[in-house]
């Protein structure tokens, strides 16, 4: 100790410099340890179903579907080609889970709200181009834009009017997130076209719709609802496979199904950097078959084949006016007018609102 | 010499070890951080940034969280420094109970505290208030976070207070608000600053205890997220980086009034 010392004190500098340059090295090498970790969360939350062994599929999902893809995984597993798979899943705003993979985050299947979400990916060279290619254009279950409102729709909201009207709080969810919010804001414009109104007046609507009757925007349709069954707000904008869960799963709501509203369709695929490509591929295939419809529509999701369809006619009646996304231009021209991040109509209309958008 | 133990001094400022660890350890936690954020912010070149600062979005937050947290931090010093007195002066039953209470917001995980105002001021409220998705909610938020700061600064120092110039007031005839005035509150003075300054920065940075309450509140913490949520990190990291410069000054601001005794 004291030879030490001695040293120290004849060469106080050189002690000095050499313990910074140890600490900075150790620093550095700890910094390169640390640097491989790139696993960035979504903002779901994940779970992972029990069964052992075999091959775990991680499955990216947005943020309303974890009930239906519970019971499709369990089912699946059941299933020959199934056995021995294991799923994790995670659930978020679909924008934001569709960046997260975009940055890194591991994933087998991708089901995202919006075609724009999935296309991020195939731009990413993450997901192959031909994935919309099957018969149902890569969409396993549809759904329809509704009003859910509190039981015995004390307000009487039955259209799209009525939610413009003063004193009727309206939550969705912001559309810079979350894939709902953008089905819901369309919805509205397409109804407004619907009822023989022009572009402009539609746009004039919705900032009506966003500016005045909307008071808070979450990141999420399943925060949005949670924001709703919390109390706040008269109407809620959502996913009517979403209304269907939360009526069933007891909340003191009900929904409506107004007579104009856009066809919901939301589209699954297979990532291309995945580990377990074929298993994936197997997994979204069965997704189509008549036992895996019949789960969609008992989960309240409108099924796609029709032979399973036709069955649930009268659980999933068709509104009168129904529009689909095509009708409307198809996303990769409504992405860039309506929600494009500096330029987009809606982006300016949330931005006036006083809505976090982006800040560039 | 034999017998004799040679004593090892400490001499302040001989560095070695001590700063190499200390040194470390703030790179790696702090420094190095900033410096990634500021290097994205300008990495997008000084243009992008200036246009990202000074964007309708960028200033609302700014100017909001600001205010916000300008107003917390003031009621903070005040009501902080009553409760600390109370404390420490007064005797009541439960006194033991109180003071523990007053750690609870650090214990508290933020989120918890947000969900816990949203129950108790918001649409369901129990008590028919109404606050939520307001001004007057995140206030309420940023008041509850920021309580422990201000009162455990000004609590020792309240101690430890010599009682004689006090005594030695009163006996002069001075009024007790003149004693507190002239005597106590400049003896407080710097640990009051130096709470102050603590809560200011704590509210400026809430992001748990507001983000379920805020609504269309533009909090600077809630649109840094969700720029990062929907893809536009740079402009996070601007508005991060402007969000760091205006509360390093007003804390540089507040270590200046409170003086020598600031620590």
């Amino acid at each position: 100790m004291n030879r030490g010392l001695r040293l120290g004190r004849a060469l106080p500098n050189l002690k000095r410099a050499g313990a910074l340059s140890c600490s900075l090295l150790v620093g550095g090498a700890v910094l390169a340890a640390c640097g491989g970790s790139s696993d960035t969360s979504g903002s779901g939350g994940s779970s992972s179903s029990t069964s052992g062994g075999g091959t775990q599929l991680s499955l990216v999902a947005y943020s309303t579907p974890k009930k239906a893809y519970d019971a499709l995984t369990a089912a699946y597993e059941q299933t020959s080609q199934g056995k021995g798979i294991s799923f994790s899943q995670s659930f978020g705003p679909s924008g934001a889970q569709s960046r997260a993979v975009a940055s890194g985050q591991p994933a087998d299947v991708v089901a995202f709200s919006t075609e724009p979400d999935i296309s991020r990916l195939v731009k990413a060279g993450m997901v192959a181009s031909g994935w919309d290619a099957n018969s149902y254009q890569g969409v396993p279950s549809d759904s329809v834009v509704v009003f859910v409102v509190r039981k015995g729709n004390p307000k009487h909201i039955t259209g799209w009017d009525d939610l413009i009207k003063p004193g009727v709080d309206v939550v969705t969810p912001n559309p810079s997130t979350s894939g709902s919010a953008r089905w819901n804001i369309l919805a509205g414009y397409g109804a407004q076209l619907k009822e023989g109104k022009t572009p402009a007046q539609a746009l004039a609507y919705l900032r009506t719709l966003l500016t005045k009757n909307v008071s808070v925007q979450p990141s999420s349709a399943s925060s949005a609802l949670q924001t709703f069954t919390g109390g706040k707000g008269d109407v809620l904008l959502d996913y009517e496979s979403d209304a269907i869960a939360a009526k069933k799963a007891g909340d003191a709501i009900d929904y409506i199904l107004p007579k104009q509203t856009l066809l919901i369709q939301t589209p699954i695929a297979v990532t291309s950097n995945g580990s377990h490509k074929s298993q994936a591929a197997a997994f979204v295939q069965w997704l189509y078959t008549p036992a895996a419809q019949t789960i969609w529509a008992k989960e309240g999701y409108r099924p796609v084949v029709q032979s399973v369809a036709s069955q649930f006619s009268s659980q999933f009646p068709t509104p009168p006016e129904l529009f689909t996304i095509s009708s409307l231009g198809g996303w990769s021209k409504i992405d860039k007018t309506f929600f494009d991040k500096s330029n987009g109509t809606i982006t300016k209309i949330e931005q006036a609102a006083g809505v976090p958008t982006v800040s560039s | 010499m034999p017998g004799v133990r040679s004593r090892v001094r400490v001499r302040p400022g001989r560095g070695g070890l001590g700063l190499g660890v200390a040194t470390l350890y703030m790179s790696v936690i702090v420094l190095i951080p900033l410096a990634a954020v500021a290097a994205k912010a300008f990495g997008q070149g000084l243009g992008a940034l200036w246009s990202s600062i000074t964007s309708s979005v960028a200033l609302t937050a700014l100017g909001v969280t600001l205010a916000s947290s300008l107003l917390v931090a003031a009621i903070g010093a005040v009501m902080g420094t009553l409760v600390a007195w109370v404390l420490v002066r007064d005797r009541f039953p439960g006194k033991r109970f109180v003071n523990a209470l007053i750690d609870l917001p650090f214990a508290l995980p933020t989120i918890v505290a947000g969900l816990t105002l949203i129950a108790l001021y918001g649409p369901q409220s129990p008590v028919g208030i109404h606050l939520a998705y307001a001004r007057a909610g995140v206030l309420l938020a940023l008041l509850f976070v920021t309580l422990p700061f201000v009162v455990r600064a000004v609590q020792p120092v309240l101690i430890e207070l010599d009682p004689e110039a006090e005594e030695a007031a009163s006996s002069l005839g001075a009024s007790s608000f003149t004693t507190f005035r002239r005597i106590v509150l400049p003896a407080l003075r710097p640990a009051i600053i130096s709470g102050t300054a603590l809560a200011f920065a704590r509210a400026i940075g809430e992001y748990g205890a507001v983000v379920l309450l805020a609504g269309k509140v533009q909090i600077a913490s809630l649109v840094i997220y969700n720029d990062i949520e929907s893809g536009t990190p740079e402009g996070a990291a601007s508005l991060s980086i402007m969000l760091l410069a205006v509360s390093l000054l007003v804390l540089v601001l507040l270590r200046r009034i409170g003086g020598r005794g600031a620590t």
